[in-house]
């Protein structure tokens, strides 16, 4: 069974709006995903019907809230195949998550040990890493790229060592699309006592981790990038690393017992959630996961891959074009440059046919540095998405390359 | 010719034009006519904040009028930078403060004013006061 997508865009209210007198064709999805009309109404339905603060309350509104609340974190334990719900710590999406991880490891390494990243990295994971190193004295080690947008792997297993105490990774880089041999890494750094970081921000719309599977040590992702709403997201950590790294932010929820001589923290995951969380992003979150499933991540993966073939075949045909990533494993993302032109005054021109596309270093500089370029046009496409907007698309590039030469 | 003369004969020439595209295709015209920053001035001192492509500006005071030259990787924004050129270099410093900038809504150009554009307009006219703010205390 494949997907039926024009029953699908009926479920997105966004798809039927006009930008610019045309329709609007949304090919920033790695951006941020659109949102499902199931989505929107549960966001509604709690402010509507059952907003109260969570956990504390003794009335039948509260406790409703905080069952809808918990009720999110189990889908989200079950979604991405948690051994317990309290190993999901939910945040405000993967920069807080990384920031969380990277905070923790401030007190627990020292100027002997090194933590290995990837050169395909978004801005948000080399930062607070670097912050992380100004502390502690740690040493930052990356991982080249190759020039297809892969990973050095072998590179990687060099730099390995004993010495190392964090890998950290994406699952799928954000600026190529390129999909990281994750559990490799992850079974290598082990061998030798690193604990590992996966970022899946850019993965959790396309694909399905199953996270004990992976053996992952920390995984984390956005809700907005899988058609929930922005402000929430998860991170997971084996529940033996979420023990043994020190509490993040200090407030309301993560606390024990409070004297003026000692806290003492809360358990799991309450520890790391410290003040009101976001409940309705919570239900939101959930919400988008079951719509998702109820599609299936099989058959979005199977059709998001042809559309990428069909889009790729059909840029292709546009003279001096160029993409960049294209890596045998890869999600539907194509980055690209035509000759000279400026990725700039592309989507701008797109942008006044209704194309929504991302321009520009999409927060990954040392991206950009490795392939010598400013920037690059991005269209990034989703399971609403359809061959009939990608030829439009094709023949509006067409157009803009013929306006800007 | 003062700036209001130069802005009405900017609001006539874009008047006729019936669509976006004949537009963008005027203003890509007088891109390639810009008065280009010379290769030694494209320095980082020189760079405007908040764009998206590099965009250089420099300003040099002849006879008590400011002289603009400027050049952009992007060929949008080259073409912004040449419109508002035409309007503000060679022109009196305090003309150039004193001057009004509705002309920018009256050619369509209104959507790229926006600070959250990421085509430094707003930040390239700041300059262009800024030059002109500068030179008027001398």
């Amino acid at each position: 069974m494949t997907l039926d997508v024009n029953k699908i865009r009926n479920d997105f209210p966004i798809l039927k709006r006009k930008v610019n007198g045309c329709p609007l064709v949304y090919f920033d999805n790695a951006a941020t995903s659109q949102k499902p009309s199931k989505v929107i109404a549960s966001i509604t339905d709690y402010y509507e019907n059952y907003n109260s603060n969570i956990h504390r309350g003794v009335h039948t509104v509260s406790q409703e809230a905080t069952d809808a609340y918990e009720n999110a974190r189990k889908k989200i334990q079950k979604h991405f195949n948690a051994k317990h719900s309290e190993e999901i710590i939910l945040t405000s999406g993967t920069t807080h998550s990384i920031n969380l991880v990277a905070n923790g490891f401030t007190s627990l390494l020292n100027s002997d040990d090194e933590i290995l990243i990837s050169e395909l990295e978004h801005h948000s994971n080399i930062v607070p890493w670097q912050m992380m190193c100004e502390k502690n004295g740690a040493k930052l080690k990356v991982i080249p790229l190759k020039d297809n947008g892969e990973l050095d792997y072998e590179s990687f297993l060099k730099k390995l060592s004993n010495k190392t105490k964090v890998v950290f990774v994406n699952h799928v880089s954000n600026a190529l699309g390129t999909i990281n041999p994750i559990k490799k890494i992850i079974s290598e750094s082990h061998k030798l006592g690193a604990a590992v970081l996966i970022d899946g921000a850019q993965a959790s719309s396309h694909l399905k981790a199953d996270l004990q599977d992976l053996n992952v040590d920390f995984y984390t992702t956005s809700a907005h990038k899988l058609c929930g709403p922005t402000g929430i997201g998860m991170l997971y950590g084996k529940k033996e690393w979420l023990e043994k790294l020190p509490p993040y932010q200090g407030g309301g929820e993560m606390i024990s017992e409070v004297t003026f001589e000692k806290t003492t923290y809360a358990e799991l995951p309450n520890k790391f959630e410290a003040g009101t969380p976001n409940i309705v992003g919570a239900i939101g979150f959930g919400n988008a996961l079951d719509y998702l499933n109820e599609i299936g991540f099989e058959k979005i993966e199977a059709y998001e891959s042809e559309l990428l073939d069909y889009a790729t075949t059909r840029l292709k045909n546009i003279p001096n074009l160029k993409i960049y990533g294209e890596a045998k494993n890869k999600t539907s993302v194509i980055s690209f440059n035509i000759g000279e032109l400026h990725s700039y005054d592309l989507g701008t021109i797109l942008d006044k046919y209704g194309i929504a596309v991302r321009t520009g270093q999409h927060c990954a500089q040392p991206v950009m540095d490795f392939f010598g370029i400013s920037g690059t046009v991005r269209a990034s496409f989703s399971f609403y998405n359809t061959k009939k907007e990608i030829d439009y698309f094709y023949e509006s590039l067409k157009k803009a390359v013929a306006m800007l030469s | 010719m003062g700036i209001i003369e130069v802005q009405n004969e900017i609001i006539d020439e874009f008047s006729l034009f019936e669509d976006w595209m004949q537009r963008y295709e005027y203003m890509i015209e007088l891109g390639k006519s810009i008065e280009l920053i010379e290769s030694s001035k494209k320095i980082d001192s020189n760079l405007i904040k908040g764009c998206q492509s590099k965009l250089w500006l420099h300003a040099e005071l002849n006879n008590n009028k400011l002289i603009f030259k400027a050049d952009s990787e992007a060929i949008i924004t080259k073409g912004i930078a040449a419109v508002l050129l035409r309007v503000f270099s060679n022109q009196t410093p305090e003309d150039i403060l004193n001057a009004n900038l509705d002309f920018i809504d009256k050619i369509g150009l209104k959507e790229h004013l926006s600070p959250t554009r990421a085509n430094g307009l707003i930040s390239m006219i700041k300059q262009i006061k800024y030059y002109a703010l500068a030179y008027t205390k001398n």
